[in-house]
């Protein structure tokens, strides 16, 4: 699927297709990214997600579509477009032989930004990764979620209209990825565009305005996180669980709920009043009911499916 | 964190004019990759040169004056003389090679260096040609330097005609840093490296006239010792270092840039593949 271009975009994404060995990863994808939104690019592994991203900064040749980023045609001019860009790649690659000081002061030059004025950006650039007391410290000195900041302090060493980020949070502590939502929510708030990957709905559902849900290499769904759960699911979801579940689905589960999957030894029930279907379980004794509201997750599961994809 | 007043504000929010160098088109871009291995090389300079001083003087020193005590002399000088232009070619390709596979492979594929550099405006060509700059040229011109202190010292060279090796010195590092970078694009693991090193540094080295003359070799190896580029520097060097004419001058310095402008040029293009594919 394909929305139209406004001209404000700041990424313009049409008809992108790529394939490897035959085989196609990204097929007919187009979208276009406003100046200042959070854009989040949704799909389980191998749906093309980094193939998108790494076409948009140039790193790959798409086979056909075009690209347009901060005003350049890529891949054509993607090197010009890379001065107005910044990237958190998914595995950081750090400067293990430089502090964390030489580590931004370096990846400035490649911009061709002068070290005097690099170095004094770092300052600013430390504080803003709450790694001000780190200027001195050796990269392997660092937790994964100071390197994680570190990795966006240097995305911005080039103060980059928009920056690109690939899983900005897996592998990090419940705590690390709060801090790193709050430093994106800042950059949001200072007029910044945000395009990022991720497999964390509730990261999606709290950073990003509109999110593309990916599956096979095709964009399936592209709205705001709330119209999506609006339009393609029921407002109220019962997780049922415990010994029997199969029995009371085979026996409630399609009359009481308008949708359900049974996974595993849990029941998924989706409803737009979960009354009727919460008063079905009073013979239940040995079930247990978590009743919910609708998230995203339930429409990323809805869209792709259960499926393990590996 | 949550209190939004507490939030630093964004450094520069102005959108992308800070990067914008205005020097975009006319900076030598791979300059930034050479710094960048500079820095790095600074931080552990002492034990670097320190093993650039102290391996060649003991292979001087060793074999020269071991071996050379049981020896005639050799094309007419002392067999210390004739293994000191020898071990300064040899060093140089060492030094070249082993920045050029070990050190750039680490770049590439374990700390993801190169990748780094290619999020920025940066280009492949870039990041290669800086590699190839750095061990061929710096990294060759510091072993270099080092050997031809030793043989100072020694007294096997005086006077200033010996300095002229320096740019030979150059191009010996540029053609085995070109050669070795192709392994490299290509390499899945360091394994790679010892192949490389047993089946065509070792040779090279035995084939090229670094310890012996090459006429002492049997014709059908003369031969192929003539094709190889290490040849080309020792007749280059050894002709510099004893004061003799240079007998194919332009020959030898056409093989030697030719294996490293043909080796630098297809490991950019096995690069990209490798990097954008």
């Amino acid at each position: 699927m394909t929305d139209p271009v406004p001209t404000a975009a700041v990424l313009a994404v049409r008809e992108l297709r790529k394939s490897y060995g035959g085989v196609p990863a990204v097929r007919g994808v187009g979208f276009a990214v406003p100046a200042g939104e959070c854009f989040g690019l949704l799909g389980p592994n191998g749906a093309g997600k980094t193939t998108t991203l790494r076409c948009c900064l140039g790193l790959t040749a798409p086979d056909s579509g075009t690209v347009e980023l901060a005003g350049l045609p890529v891949p054509q001019a993607a090197r010009e477009a890379r001065y107005r860009v910044g990237v958190v790649p998914q595995f950081d690659n750090l400067d293990p032989d430089f502090t964390v000081t030489e580590n931004l002061v370096i990846f400035a030059r490649y911009f061709g930004i002068p070290a005097a004025q690099a170095r004094a950006n770092v300052p600013k650039l430390l504080e803003f990764a709450g790694l001000g007391d780190k200027a001195t410290a050796k990269i392997d000195a660092l937790s994964g979620g100071m390197k994680r900041r570190l990795t966006i302090a240097r995305s911005l060493v080039n103060d980059p209209q928009v920056i690109f980020m690939d899983e900005p949070t897996t592998g990090l502590d419940p705590q690390a990825r709060h801090l790193v939502w709050d430093r994106l929510k800042s950059l949001l708030n200072a007029g910044k565009t945000l395009i990022l990957t991720t497999h964390f709905m509730d990261e999606a559902e709290r950073l990003c305005q509109r999110v593309g849900i990916m599956d096979r290499g095709e964009l399936i769904a592209l709205d705001s996180p709330r119209n999506l759960i609006e339009r393609e699911i029921e407002p109220q979801v019962v997780e049922i669980y415990g010994d029997g579940v199969r029995d009371w689905a085979a026996a409630f589960g399609r009359t009481a709920s308008s949708r359900i999957e049974v996974a595993g030894e849990t029941a998924f029930c989706y409803a737009h009043d979960a009354t009727a279907l919460l008063a079905t379980l009073d013979g239940w004794p040995r079930l247990r009911a978590l009743k919910r509201a609708a998230n995203l997750e339930d429409v990323f599961i809805k869209l792709t499916g259960r499926d393990i994809r590996d | 964190m949550t209190d939004r007043s507490a939030l630093q504000p964004m450094p520069g929010a102005s959108g992308g004019t800070l990067g914008v160098a205005p020097d975009a088109q006319a900076r030598f871009r791979p300059l930034q990759v050479i710094g960048r291995n500079f820095l790095v090389w600074r931080k552990l300079m002492f034990s670097s040169l320190v093993g650039n001083l102290v391996d060649p003087l003991i292979f001087l020193v060793g074999l020269g004056y071991g071996l050379g005590a049981f020896l005639p002399a050799l094309d007419g000088v002392p067999y210390l003389n004739f293994l000191a232009a020898g071990m300064l070619c040899y060093s140089t390709m060492n030094s070249a090679s082993f920045e050029a596979l070990w050190s750039a492979y680490s770049r590439l594929a374990v700390q993801r260096t190169w990748e780094g550099i290619l999020h920025a405006p940066m280009t492949v060509r870039d990041v290669v040609l800086g590699e190839w700059l750095w061990a061929g040229a710096c990294k060759a011109l510091l072993s270099g330097v080092a050997i031809l202190l030793v043989m100072y010292g020694l007294g096997v060279v005086d006077g200033l005609r010996p300095l002229t090796v320096l740019p030979v010195v150059v191009l010996i590092g540029l053609c085995f840093s070109g050669i070795a970078l192709v392994v490299t694009t290509l390499a899945r693991s360091y394994d790679s490296f010892t192949y490389y090193f047993t089946l065509v540094i070792t040779p090279m080295m035995f084939l090229s006239g670094v310890f012996f003359p090459r006429n002492s070799l049997p014709e059908a190896i003369r031969l192929v010792a003539r094709v190889l580029p290490l040849s080309h520097g020792v007749d280059l060097v050894r002709g510099i270092t004893l004061g003799r004419p240079l007998e194919h001058p332009l020959l030898n310095i056409a093989v030697l840039l030719g294996y490293g402008l043909l080796g630098v040029a297809l490991a950019i293009r096995i690069a990209r593949r490798r990097l954008t594919k």
